[in-house]
């Protein structure tokens, strides 16, 4: 007899039945129709129906059906809470009981019951049983006040249960803690703010006692618990570390990996030279090896962290690539990520081994894997310049095999091998050559042709090779035409004579028939630079590249740090923040780890990285290069431009706008021989720069020229979000012209050159009137203060906010975007005074639903001083009058844009609250005038 | 991490939803474990051709959800014998009750098989009879013993009357040769297997003739670390019946024996529809021991439309469906080593295979641990009797792969 039979009972009258049986009087029947009743439940079928009937059979001695029916509540007290209340009584009972098991069960079962009514009546036996003096009951109470706090956090903390459960941490018996640290790290997830685990030296002990003897979900809960915590030095550090270490022989994984977790967080701060890092550097490899032979799920999880691992500390796993090794019978999720590992553990010492076993793994099966397998290939030859040789005679022998995804990818990734080396490998050209008609995916036609363009010179019938290309060009996808279209300008700059006819045929093709904005743009821009000046176009198209370096997708140091935080979570499988994917408004807290800090006797070496750098060793991060927009003449395989892999905000649509929409105006134009003014941007600053023509028109005769008020630099783009580079800064207007001024600060590992600034249309046409100048190359945490001028003749663009500017800036890295606010008084001009006659006028002829009224608060200031601070920003006080004791002042300003706004200012000598009205014919300034009142009054 | 554990109890269902699901899928094997889904992640582990599904919202290690699974479902294997849709359906209510008794609001409680054993009683056809005529229940009602002790992996009051050890050192070896016939990768993946029924609370200690071969172990958590880290020796308290004692890895840097070796030539001809196959299976490194229980596993490419081939020894069936190979070869004797090969028919017109499959070769060696690890003596303290005590050492092929 199995339970079976309990799903097999379809009949009408089944509920009916039940109900009967249920109050039957022999307590073997009862018990059958309580098992039917929960497998009933388990497909789905509602039997909610019978709530009052199984609540009857709550009070029993058998404990079998006790917890049969503690089940059937849990599930429908929610829907059915006034009858729940029926089962309170039992409960509290059952809190009371002899036997620890029932006690626990009880408020183990109301913990879980989601009935506010309940658990008013909750509160009295959790305190007792927090109290109780078995642990079993003490720890599953522990559990309950997590529980409970989800359900109604005021209740728990009125009640004092936070106060008790910080008391369980120090409890006699090691489960007990353990439940207590769970559930205390559960409630402080969702208060990140609050100090619940406030760990101390002492407490910390006691967790580490607690440690070596509860079980093993416990240790995971006390290890998790532990990453948060910051030692107060290194030995400390080293004393939390040596308790540790005995975790990584635990033959549970999540153990070990959180165990792993807590060492290399504190591994930050112990310095390099001491012996024990070193030790503890070589017993990290074992456990993370033997994670390898686990089952395939765990092994994923474990690679993904490993990932990361290898990219903190390689030195930990150089020695173990064998164990990365794929085998075939490895699930697909495996190995790739073995593959990725095996990549950033080559070297020049097992570059031999690793190149052998990828070009075995390019004659696998499974078509995903050969490509990833190829391409891990070339990105060898990247890494490790030693083997770039072996690696091209590896690629060569692949593309003999005419096997055709495998082509296609090793001539993906030979274009990058050139690229990387140039001037070395040319002579594979002609081999290439052959595999052309082959080729049929995107990637691998623009590579080729990239291939082709970039030296033509070499390659005698580059012409028809091209000429084969053009003939399909329509049906041919963006990344290929825009690929075509450079490589056939490059032709024609190397070979002029027999290719005239072709640059003319592409430039009209991209120009004329083409709908995709980019490529008609772009053929433009090739077309004015051959008409106007063929030497700079050839400076330009043929400039040399950038040489690309080392790895394309390494994380990004700070992000890597935060995740090594999180080693063991979804966000190392992720290779997100938390903060990236966790649903829900609940706080994340950015982890960071621990700067290394030295105990004053110790000897710090010259050498130790200063606080919070990771080791000098760790490979520069380079960009993608889709990213690298300096250099979108030339190459752009990748999609042109693609979004910060961060951007949180909504400024990155209006960032993609404000990178193609400058050069609109260029379509509609005939004349391409005379550039239009925006164009070219960086130009166009220059020019027009000086067109500031009111500059020292200044009427009033007030010897306050010292400038406007000047907000402090705020910080406008964290160097999490861009890739190490950080930019504060805060807008002034001196002496009529208004200027930008930045801090630009370098957190990456590398030199950061080639800034640029953009700003998107705003509402008044601010845009820079010159480049960006930088100098020099910003090396590591440096910081350069640069102070940008702008003017208003930008293109307009009502934004919302009004004062809202999404800025641009580019670097050798990457292009990161961000928004801020302006201060509206930066654009008050200086002939902003009217006259008074003139005032009089438009005050009356503005409509009175334009007036809007404001309070300024507390402001300590007088009439007389009030006008002065406000003159020196440029709002002019028209006259002054005093009615029934009471200051008012007339003011106007001007905008850049013309727009006048009227002021009465109403200062009661009493009360250091002003009334301000405004009336403008723009209202919506209104409101941003008001904020600049404040701003220049209040500081 | 609680809303999830919750829907798990309550969706066993989906469970065998997922699995009908992901069974059409081409590959179940290639499911990732970890889905994200818009709102919730789906951690998952396949075993016996059972997912078992659990479903988060906020972040949690997957290591501890994915370990807990498998406890979960070493636990139904425990508890009935195998773990198959058919043995959960007839055992919901036990499941459930299980999954009560291991799971607090996403905490685990009791995942130990002795503490859940106490609590309740594992399904027995004898049991059944018995409570269904006195009513009562296979819910033990009292606490278990061990559940709080510093010790949770043990119950006290055990009694036995012929009290015995056994240990079983079983080593795996994991290898991929290549095709000329040297090692690319090796390794050795080594269990000691324990089976105690001892009375009272005996405290043991197993010492090793060669400790040093152990330098990367994992240990069940009754092993005392202190002493191992000074001594050397494996000091604990056992718990009762049968368990896993430590697991080890000898890495590649050791050298690894492999004991058998394979020559082998497949070839398929250019524009013919037919290839040849040729294996050979000969013992290598095997120590003085006989080689038995070899099979040979091969995944042919999917242009293979059947195989016409001769053993020398042990017979050979070929699927033409899944294209998978297995000769079971037995034993090797030295003198005459084993062979098969014949003629491979092609699917007429496909192009020549570009894969060479590889070969998976299993085989076991009784009475020798190939690492060379060796149990000098084991002792016993804190009781009086003397107890049986055996040690057994086998050696098996794990991932044995041999690529052509």
């Amino acid at each position: 007899m199995t339970d079976s039979k309990y799903f097999t009972t379809t009949k009408k009258g089944e509920i009916f039945e039940l109900k009967a049986e249920l109050n039957s009087d022999k307590k073997e029947k009862k018990k059958e129709a309580v098992k039917k009743v929960i497998a009933s439940m388990t497909v789905g079928k509602d039997v909610s129906a019978l709530f009052p009937d199984v609540v009857n059979c709550m009070q029993t001695d058998n404990l079998e059906l006790k917890k049969l029916v503690y089940l059937y509540l849990m599930n429908y007290a929610k829907s059915q809470p006034d009858m729940a209340i029926m089962a309170v009584n039992t409960f509290v009972k059952d809190c009371e009981d002899p036997n620890p098991l029932i006690r626990a069960l009880a408020v183990r079962t109301m913990g879980c019951i989601r009935v506010d009514k309940i658990t008013e009546y909750l509160c009295e036996p959790l305190r007792k049983c927090l109290k109780d003096e078995d642990p079993y009951v003490r720890k599953t109470a522990a559990v309950c006040v997590a529980k409970l706090h989800d359900i109604n956090a005021q209740l728990v903390e009125d009640q004092g249960f936070l106060d008790t459960l910080k008391d369980l941490i120090s409890d006699s018996n090691p489960m007990v803690v353990a439940n207590a640290v769970a559930a205390l790290s559960e409630i402080a997830e969702s208060h990140p703010s609050s100090n619940l685990l406030d760990l101390n030296p002492q407490s910390i002990n006691k967790l580490l006692t607690a440690l070596n003897e509860c079980t093993e979900w416990g240790q995971i809960f006390i290890l998790d618990c532990l990453a948060n915590y910051t030692p107060k030095d290194d030995r400390e550090a080293q004393s939390i570390c040596e308790r540790v270490t005995p975790r990584l022989s635990h033959a549970n994984s999540a153990v070990v990996l959180s165990a792993v977790k807590v060492l290399m967080k504190f591994m930050e701060m112990l310095s390099k030279d001491l012996d024990y890092y070193g030790t503890l550097l070589k017993k990290l490899a074992p456990p993370l090896v033997t994670l390898l032979s686990a089952e395939p799920e765990l092994q994923y999880v474990a690679l993904r962290n490993i990932n990361l691992i290898v990219q903190k500390r390689p030195e930990i796993l150089k020695h173990e690539m064998k164990v990365f090794f794929v085998k075939y019978n490895d699930p697909i999720y495996v190995k790739l990520e073995k593959l990725d590992i095996m990549i950033r553990l080559a070297s020049q010492a097992n570059i031999a081994q690793v190149l052998a076993e990828l070009k075995e793994y390019a004659t696998e099966v499974d078509v995903d894997f050969v490509r990833k397998a190829v391409r891990a290939i070339g990105r060898c030859a990247i890494k490790v310049e030693q083997s770039a040789e072996r690696c091209v005679s590896t690629l060569l022998d692949l593309i003999q095999t005419k096997v055709n995804y495998v082509v296609q990818e090793a001539i993906v990734v030979i274009k990058d091998i050139f690229r990387k080396y140039p001037n070395k490998y040319e002579s594979v050209i002609a081999t290439l050559c052959e595999n052309l008609d082959s080729l049929d995916e995107p990637e691998a036609r623009a590579a080729m042709i990239w291939i082709v363009g970039e030296y033509a010179e070499r390659i005698d019938n580059a012409d028809e090779l091209l000429e084969s290309f053009l003939e399909g060009f329509h049906d041919e996808s963006t990344q290929v035409q825009l690929q075509l279209l450079t490589a056939i300008v490059k032709l024609f700059l190397k070979k002029p004579t027999e290719t005239q006819e072709l640059v003319q045929q592409v430039l009209s093709l991209a120009t004329q028939d083409s709908d995709n904005p980019d490529l008609r743009d772009r053929g433009y821009i090739y077309w004015r630079l051959l008409s106007t000046d063929p030497v700079a176009a050839k400076e330009v198209v043929l400039a040399e590249k950038p040489l690309i370096s080392e790895e394309t997708d390494l994380i990004e140091p700070t992000l890597l740090d935060e995740l090594i935080c999180y080693i063991g979570t979804l966000a190392s499988v992720y290779h997100k923040p938390p903060s990236a994917f966790v649903e829900g408004g609940r706080g994340v807290v950015h982890k960071s780890l621990p700067p290394r800090t030295a105990s004053s006797e110790s000897t710090e070496s010259p050498e130790t990285a200063p606080a919070g750098a990771p080791s000098s060793e760790q490979p520069d991060v380079i960009p993608t290069q889709g990213d690298l927009l300096g250099d979108l003449l030339n190459l752009d395989l990748g999609p042109p431009v693609s979004g910060p892999p961060l951007a949180t905000s909504s400024v990155q649509m209006g960032a993609v706008d404000l990178l193609g929409g400058g050069l609109d105006s260029l379509i509609g134009g005939p004349n391409f021989v005379a550039p239009p003014a925006a164009a070219v941007p960086a130009n166009l600053g220059a020019s027009m720069g000086s067109g500031l023509s009111d500059l020292f028109d200044l009427t009033s005769g007030v010897g306050t020229l010292s400038g406007s008020y000047v907000a402090p630099k705020a910080v406008w783009l964290p160097a999490m979000k861009a890739k190490g580079l950080e930019i504060s800064g805060t807008f002034t207007r001196q002496v009529g012209s208004i200027s930008m001024d930045l801090q630009l600060t370098n957190k990456a590992l590398q030199v950061m050159t080639d800034f640029a600034i953009q700003f998107n249309r705003n509402s008044f046409g601010l845009a820079p009137a010159a480049p960006l100048q930088v100098h020099a190359p910003l090396s590591p945490n440096q910081t350069v203060e640069i102070s940008l001028p702008l003017n208003t003749v930008g293109s307009v663009m009502k934004m919302e906010p009004l004062n809202n500017l999404q800025v641009a800036v580019k670097n050798n890295i990457d292009v990161f975007y961000f928004s801020t606010l302006y201060p509206l008084h930066i654009l008050f001009v200086e002939d902003g005074k009217m006259d008074r006659q003139m005032f009089l006028a438009t005050w009356k002829d503005i409509p009175n639903e334009n007036e809007a009224q404001f309070q300024i608060r507390d402001c300590p200031l007088n009439a007389e001083a009030v006008s002065s601070r406000l003159q020196s920003s440029n709002i002019f006080t028209v006259a002054k009058r005093n009615v029934e004791g009471q200051d008012m002042l007339y003011q106007s300003l001007k905008l850049t844009n013309g727009i006048w706004v009227l002021a009465e200012l109403r200062i009661q000598p009493s009360n250091p609250s002003f009334t301000l009205s405004l009336k403008c014919r723009a209202p919506e300034v209104s409101q941003h005038v008001y904020q600049a009142y404040e701003t220049i009054l209040k500081n | 991490m609680n809303p999830f554990w919750k829907v798990f109890l309550s969706s066993l269902e989906f469970i065998f939803m997922q699995r009908n699901s992901q069974e059409k899928a081409a590959d179940v094997e290639n499911v990732p474990p970890v889905i994200s889904t818009p709102h919730h992640y789906l951690i998952s582990i396949h075993r016996d051709r059972l997912f078992f599904v659990s479903v988060i919202q906020t972040e949690v290690p997957p290591l501890f959800v994915i370990e807990f699974l498998h406890r979960v479902a070493d636990t139904f294997q425990d508890y009935f014998g195998e773990c198959s849709e058919a043995a959960i359906k007839d055992n919901v209510v036990i499941v459930y009750e299980l999954l009560e008794e291991m799971l607090d609001n996403g905490f685990p409680l009791a995942t130990e098989s002795n503490i859940l054993k106490e609590l309740i009683k594992p399904p027995t056809i004898l049991r059944s009879v018995v409570n269904s005529i006195t009513g009562s229940s296979n819910v033990g009602d009292t606490l278990p013993t061990g559940q709080l002790s510093n010790i949770p992996w043990r119950r006290a009051g055990v009694k036995y009357t012929n009290n015995e050890a056994y240990f079983d050192v079983v080593e795996e070896i994991d290898a991929i040769i290549d095709k000329s016939g040297s090692t690319v990768f090796a390794e050795i993946q080594g269990v000691i297997d324990a089976c105690i029924k001892l009375s009272g609370m005996p405290d043991l200690s197993l010492s090793f003739m060669n400790p040093r071969l152990l330098d990367d172990v994992s240990f069940h958590p009754c092993i005392r670390f202190k002493r191992w880290e000074s001594e050397r020796v494996l000091s604990f308290i056992p718990p009762d019946g049968n368990f896993r004692l430590i697991s080890y890895r000898v890495s590649s840097q050791n050298l690894v024996a492999i004991p058998v070796y394979v020559k082998h030539s497949i070839s398929f001809k250019e524009n013919s529809s037919c290839g040849r196959f040729d294996i050979t299976i000969g013992p290598k490194q095997n120590m003085g021991k006989t080689i038995e229980g070899i099979t040979v596993t091969v995944h042919m490419p999917k242009v293979v439309l059947n195989m016409n081939l001769t053993p020398t020894q042990g017979s050979y069936t070929f699927d033409p469906v899944t294209k998978v190979l297995t000769w079971d070869v037995g034993k090797i004797t030295p003198q005459k080593l084993p062979s098969l090969k014949g003629l491979v028919n092609l699917q007429s017109g496909a192009p020549k295979p570009e894969e060479n499959p590889s070969l998976n070769i299993q085989f076991k060696i009784q009475q020798l641990a190939i690492s060379g690890l060796k149990v000098n003596r084991l002792d016993m303290y804190g009781e009086k009797y003397k107890p049986f005590k055996g040690v057994k050492y086998v050696t098996k092929a794990g991932k044995f792969q041999v690529r052509t």
